[in-house]
């Protein structure tokens, strides 16, 4: 089984008289701990050649997996990119291919 | 000095949560329990709380904007009865393992079908696992003194669990009858100042709550929440030892009337003791030995205490006030008898189901039970354990 998390927010098999009361999390901005793109089954694939970097595909992501530096499209997340296939529709030029995951 | 007061038992709750004056009461309607969230919002109207009220669309939305104020750092109070209560069943497990302290007034109506208002303890039997600790009360007095306690029960540090305030719906609910109410300023003293360890509002530090538990994690949130639910006993005891100073009057985890040298004895829960007491009375004129245990806290249950108490009777006769359909007992005798087995003790019990759907419980069927009991000491054995009193038989 792949590693879900990059550390483990309350340690598995922590004593029942050091875990938090009722399951607390107390650590904030935790959700990129959890990596939701071991559960893709569809991948988008970019092709920096096509991407005019008109920024459409970034605001639909609902994973923030777009990544974006100095006001241009640079790549995918794949660590948290679920494979929903939204840049893929939202692309106004083709940029992404739309494959089944470990056919690339 | 206390306040004389006529009151009927909602509205001394209610009075209760005025002086309590909770951050948050978010309640929906239900007979018996109506009177309760009728005469606080009407003090919420009045100015006299700074109380948030939120009146929901349905019992399920009461407990679920409870527990919200609850994670959010409030002191946070409701009330229900039977379906109300059944409605909320999902979330009150959420509540207690979420370790949210918070007060539930539960005015015990039979659960329906067939649908009834009338008294009985099905509604908050059938929630006795779900993890809240659950007082009752026999009288008007006892649910507002109880209601005052339940928020420092609830609130202590070893405990952090919602906490069931239990009376009987219409006969303690409705029924006016005289009752002392402690000064404002003492009741506000007493439950202090509620402060959360952690809490969603708290901008120093941001918290997550009600998270997933996977195999590796649940397990252990189940066992620190019993260790909330065990350490609550002496917590309870506690608090009873601080409120006695302010009010005078005492409660434990049962009331023990007339047991020291007991030979019968009865078991049984709310407004029905004071009838039990009235025949204990006339049966100790005539020189019976006999005695009752009126229990007040349900969860956690007394199990040493109660064997303890009933370890030197002959017999013992368990009244439950709702059926349990495992077709061996109802809640009360089940767990009154493992007690005794558990801690060594073996007197002859038997269970009655009685007052279902609000079926009147009168001085002759008090009577016939103990009768009932000292047939039994003649014969040595029961015969029949599981028994029904005031059912109409062919
Ligand atoms: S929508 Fe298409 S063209 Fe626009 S930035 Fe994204 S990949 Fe590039
Ligand atoms: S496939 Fe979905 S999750 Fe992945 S980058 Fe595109 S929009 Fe985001």
């Amino acid at each position: 089984m792949s590693k879900k998390f990059e550390h483990d927010i309350i340690p598995a098999y922590t004593p029942w008289q050091e875990t938090t009361p009722g399951g607390v999390i107390k650590e904030s901005g935790n959700a990129h701990h959890f990596k939701t793109g071991d559960w893709r089954a569809m991948k988008p694939i970019w092709d920096p050649d096509k991407c005019k970097h008109c920024m459409m595909c970034y605001p639909v992501c609902p994973d923030s997996s777009i990544i974006i530096k100095d006001q241009k499209m640079t790549g995918i997340d794949y660590d948290h990119c679920k494979g929903c296939g939204v840049c893929v529709e939202a692309c106004p030029f083709k940029a992404f291919d739309y494959v089944p995951e470990g056919e690339e | 000095m206390a306040i004389r007061d006529k009151l009927s038992g909602n509205e001394a709750v209610a009075v209760a949560m005025r002086q309590i004056n909770p951050d948050v009461v978010a309640a929906f309607p239900i007979t018996p329990s109506t009177e309760i969230p009728q005469y606080f919002s009407a003090f919420v109207a009045n100015g006299q709380v700074d109380t948030e009220f939120v009146p929901v669309e349905s019992e399920h939305s009461a407990m679920s904007a409870c527990i919200g104020a609850g994670t959010a750092g409030a002191r946070t109070m409701t009330a229900t009865s039977a379906n109300g209560l059944a409605l909320m069943w999902e979330m009150l497990y959420i509540a207690a393992s979420c370790k949210l302290p918070m007060v539930l007034s539960v005015v015990n109506r039979a659960l329906s079908g067939p649908i009834n208002i009338h008294n009985d303890h099905s509604d908050s039997m059938g929630a006795r696992d779900s993890g809240w600790i659950q007082l009752y009360g026999e009288n008007n007095q006892e649910a507002y003194d109880n209601a005052i306690m339940a928020v420092r029960i609830a609130e202590h540090a070893d405990v952090q669990l919602p906490v069931m305030n239990c009376y009987d719906g219409f006969i303690t609910s409705h029924a006016v009858e005289n009752i002392e109410l402690i000064e404002d300023d003492k009741v506000k003293a007493f439950v202090g100042q509620y402060k959360p360890s952690t809490y969603m509002l708290n901008s120093d530090e941001q918290i997550a709550v009600g998270p997933l538990a996977v195999p590796t994690h649940y397990f252990e949130h189940k066992r620190q929440q019993a260790e909330s639910m065990r350490n609550s006993k002496e917590v309870i005891v506690e608090v009873a030892k601080a409120f006695k100073e302010i009010s005078g009057r005492e409660y434990g985890l049962f009331e023990a009337y007339k047991m020291e040298d007991a030979e019968r004895a009865i078991v049984l829960i709310g407004s029905s003791v004071g009838t039990a007491k009235f025949v204990v009375d006339a049966l100790r004129e005539k020189g019976e030995k006999v005695g009752l245990i009126k229990v007040r806290v349900f969860r956690p249950f007394p199990a040493e205490e109660l064997a303890q108490s009933l370890k030197g009777v002959k017999t013992v006769a368990i009244l439950d006030k709702c059926d349990g359909f495992n077709a061996k007992g109802g809640p009360l005798f089940s767990e009154t008898t493992s007690a005794l087995f558990v801690n060594g003790y073996t007197p002859l019990a038997v269970n009655y189901i009685y007052g279902l759907g609000g079926r009147d419980v009168k001085t002759t069927d008090i009577e016939k039970v103990y009768s009932d009991l000292s047939e039994i000491v003649t014969a040595n054995k029961v015969e029949d354990p599981y028994r029904y009193l005031g059912v109409v038989e062919a």
